[in-house]
């Protein structure tokens, strides 16, 4: 399954937040798109971004690359991003590379948009 | 053994390809659904690397993969035409974040050691023109199926 994207502004507690919902694969194949998702929203000045990862059937580490280029982007605006993720298979990788201490990783859209930390 | 030998075009699209066929092969073993995860992630890890080094230093060499079976277990090996592997890193997540070009890459070196973190039983050794990088998983016993097929792709 190729990828899928899309994005919604939702009004937290700490002001709005992008909500960007991923599905489908991302690998090396399709990781530019999410790039190019990533650094148009940046671009647009929209620095609070929540990437709802439900829907993802597939991530490798050339997803994580894309991921954590986002981070880097909004973390030079004082922006966050913020991950929604239950699915095991994928927070294993997210683990095995130590990046759960990198992302915020949250278990549902509306805990992401309240957080405020 | 049944034995399926896949040659790709180094191209970021027959990542995918790769996956599907070694899930094929994998299920066809009669692997557990927790391993046929861990074998997806490895294969687009391993494929990923050796497309990415074949794009950018020998275009015109095919990724070479290859699957077999036997009673025992499931072997994948993965080979390059990239210089040798460099030794791993212990920190991931500092690479990810420190080690990325303009296009958010990755160095080759984090899908090595991913697969070491992912997969029990992982060689990486020097292959005529590059790298090999072989991962193998047990199987139940008994569940190896008969015959064998052979495939290429470009």
């Amino acid at each position: 399954m190729d990828l899928s994207l899309s994005t919604r502004t939702e009004n937290g507690p700490a002001g709005d937040r992008t909500v960007v919902v991923v599905g489908g694969e991302i690998d090396v194949y399709t990781a530019p798109k999410l790039r190019e998702q990533l650094i148009d929203l940046v671009s647009s000045g929209q620095y609070h971004l929540v990437v709802d990862m439900e829907g993802v059937e597939f991530l490798d580490s050339t997803g994580l690359g894309v991921l954590v280029g986002g981070l880097k982007r909004v973390r030079a605006h004082e922006g966050s991003l913020r991950l929604v993720c239950t699915q095991e298979r994928i927070l294993k990788i997210f683990r095995i590379t130590g990046l759960t201490k990198v992302f915020p990783i949250h278990t549902s859209v509306e805990e992401a948009v309240a957080a405020t930390d | 053994m049944a034995l399926v030998e896949l040659l790709l075009a180094p191209l970021p699209a027959h990542v995918r390809t790769a996956r599907l066929v070694v899930l094929a092969a994998a299920r066809r073993a009669g692997l557990e659904d927790g391993l046929v995860d861990e074998i997806r992630l490895a294969v687009s890890e391993s494929t990923s690397r050796a497309v990415a080094l074949n794009a950018r230093h020998a275009a015109e060499v095919p990724v070479k993969i290859l699957v077999s079976d036997d009673p025992t277990g499931l072997t994948l090996s993965v080979t390059d035409a990239g210089p040798r592997a460099g030794p791993g890193l212990d920190d991931l997540s500092e690479e990810l974040l420190a080690g990325q070009d303009a296009d958010d890459a990755a160095d080759p070196d984090v899908a090595l050691a991913v697969l070491s973190g992912l997969v029990d039983e992982v060689a990486i050794e020097p292959a005529p023109t590059g790298t090999t990088v072989t991962m193998r998983w047990p199987l139940p016993a008994g569940s190896a199926g008969p015959g064998g097929t052979v495939l290429s792709q470009s």
